[in-house]
């Protein structure tokens, strides 16, 4: 039976990362409890881009309203970090559902340039409300500010528990859904969305349905990222931060629920090793970028999936 | 009991008359052959039938009721269900997920898998359904169509030349396949092979540029000369 194998392979990683914290030195915690967040992220961009075909290049506005709903309630309305946090995730949902419900009337390369444009306006705004946001300065959550439940959220220990909290959720969440009929669904809606709706499905709830469950991950990832790091700034509104989760599932694998995970270690510790060589340690990452679309086009876990384990979901 | 039935059913696409005003009834548990050259129109008539496209003029009745304005996956959830002329299958998906697809939506849960073993097995597919779709030969692929159509227990079936590419002997299976659907479901068949036509059909309509030519008993088709002056020859 091929679910206790998918069940014990994602929990294990779960329990590989949890014991991590006890062996791994200071350094290399400190990233992976930043690659765990940004992980989350690119799980929650992969449900939309790898599971139902949706090319997305403006999830940093969904990233940035759960980043900016987080610190704007914790800077200006005093908030605690957990209503902050709730408020930071529904500020995500929402924009994540207008944004389907305009975006969706297009597809293919309106979709991706409809999805940029927004994202772009969200960037924008963040800017000219500069009073509030500090624009492109940002501001800092502070030691104080970050208190959940008595536990500091700097610290390094609860900082690493807590980014492994949110990604197991965000993975497990991922898990569940690409088996369950909704997710097949999606799934199907990426082959061939034609046929999914000759079968008697409203493709376009579906696509809805996606699109804000991949914008309420991302904004749990964005909201958690400020919490975790103290800091919200309109950087992280940039195209940039739309085109780094692309960048992550691509390389770990779109379509897989591990792919995430991978893509997002891989491309930290690539940069990471590589600028510990040379200053132009762009180059080297390009260079190996190249060679894995060349190579390996499905990315990682994808590659591996298509040559031996055709289990993996 | 008129299952299906359309009223002065048309469509034109920029100028060009696709159908014009088209009076159509397809009693229930007939089974009806639409054919007639090609470009007559037979596609783009049953796509505005189940959803597909939208008429520019006329109505579609379906179990007594206008669907005229229903959208295509709410004439399905009625009991339409659609076979796609260009093999339309989830070529990357298993062969059971495929047909899983087409049985959740009509079956609850628990019995899906039920479903699918018998839609597969209906066809005669059984012992492929963990291979990817992609991989099945172009006929077994025209059946996995059959066996998603089938899967949807649906009041009516349309299939969109099922045979085309279809071997000799493909086509004689596919014959009992359908008389024997026949016995649970209103067949409307859009079909260019005459031998098929002949020895299922209840009855038969034919279209020609766009426009109801004739209707009547396979034998009465076959004998019609503005029929054969349009379509079959008098060979």
């Amino acid at each position: 039976m091929s679910g206790a194998r998918v069940l014990t392979l994602h929990l294990g990683l779960l329990v590989l990362l949890f014991a991590l914290h006890f062996v791994l030195p200071a350094y290399h915690h400190g990233n992976l409890a930043r690659i765990m967040v940004l992980a989350a992220y690119a799980v929650g961009y992969n449900i939309l881009f790898g599971y139902t075909g949706l090319l997305s290049l403006g999830h940093a506005l969904f990233f940035a309203a759960g980043m900016y709903g987080l610190g704007l309630m914790i800077q200006h309305g005093g908030a605690t970090p957990a209503p902050a946090f709730m408020v930071g995730v529904l500020a995500g949902a929402v924009v994540a559902g207008l944004l389907a419900l305009l975006a969706l009337r297009t597809t293919g390369v309106a979709f991706m340039i409809v999805t940029l444009m927004f994202a772009q306006a969200g960037y924008l705004t963040i800017l000219y409300f500069g009073e509030w946001t500090r624009g492109d300065e940002g501001f800092v959550i502070q030691q104080a500010q970050r208190l959940l439940w008595g536990i500091d959220l700097s610290q390094p220990t609860a900082r690493y528990f807590a980014a492994w909290a949110l990604f197991s959720t965000a993975f497990l969440v991922s898990l569940w859904l690409v088996r369950r009929p909704f997710g097949r669904t999606l799934i199907a809606i990426r082959e061939n969305e034609e046929r999914v709706r000759m079968l008697g499905y409203d493709t376009h709830a579906h696509k809805l349905g996606a699109m804000v469950i991949s914008g309420t991950i991302a904004a749990a990832a964005g909201a958690a990222y400020g919490l975790l790091f103290g800091y919200a700034g309109a950087s992280f509104a940039s195209v940039q931060y739309s085109i780094f989760p692309l960048l992550w599932v691509l390389l770990g694998g779109a379509g897989t629920v591990l792919g995430p995970f991978v893509g997002t270690l891989f491309m930290f510790y690539l940069i990471d090793l590589s600028s510990g060589i040379t200053s132009a340690y762009m180059l080297i990452a390009g260079v190996t970028l190249v060679l894995l679309t060349l190579f390996a086009p499905q990315g990682l876990v994808g590659e591996l999936r298509a040559r031996a384990f055709r289990w993996l979901p | 009991m008129t299952l299906l039935s359309t009223r002065g059913l048309s469509k034109s696409f920029d100028g060009l008359q696709a159908v014009s005003a088209v009076d159509f009834d397809l009693p229930q548990g007939e089974i009806r052959a639409l054919i007639g050259p090609n470009g007559a129109g037979k596609t783009t008539f049953v796509g505005m039938v189940c959803g597909r496209i939208p008429p520019s003029a006329g109505q579609v009745m379906f179990d007594g009721q206008d669907i005229t304005s229903l959208p295509a996956h709410k004439r399905i959830l009625l009991g339409m269900a659609y076979t796609f002329q260009i093999t339309s299958v989830f070529a990357r998906l298993d062969v059971s997920e495929n047909v899983a697809l087409a049985a959740r939506r009509r079956h609850p849960p628990k019995k899906v898998a039920v479903a699918v073993d018998e839609a597969l097995a209906r066809v005669g597919l059984s012992d492929r359904s963990d291979e990817e779709a992609g991989n099945l030969s172009y006929g077994h692929q025209r059946l996995l169509e059959i066996a998603m159509g089938l899967a949807q227990k649906p009041r009516l079936l349309i299939l969109d030349e099922p045979t085309q590419g279809l071997s000799e002997g493909e086509i004689a299976g596919f014959k009992d396949l359908i008389r024997d659907l026949a016995k649970e479901a209103t067949i409307l068949l859009i079909e260019h092979n005459m031998s098929v036509v002949m020895e299922t059909a209840d009855r038969v309509s034919v279209l020609d540029f766009g426009v109801l030519l004739a209707e009547g008993t396979p034998a009465e088709i076959h004998a019609n000369a503005a029929v054969q002056a349009a379509y079959l020859g008098t060979g």
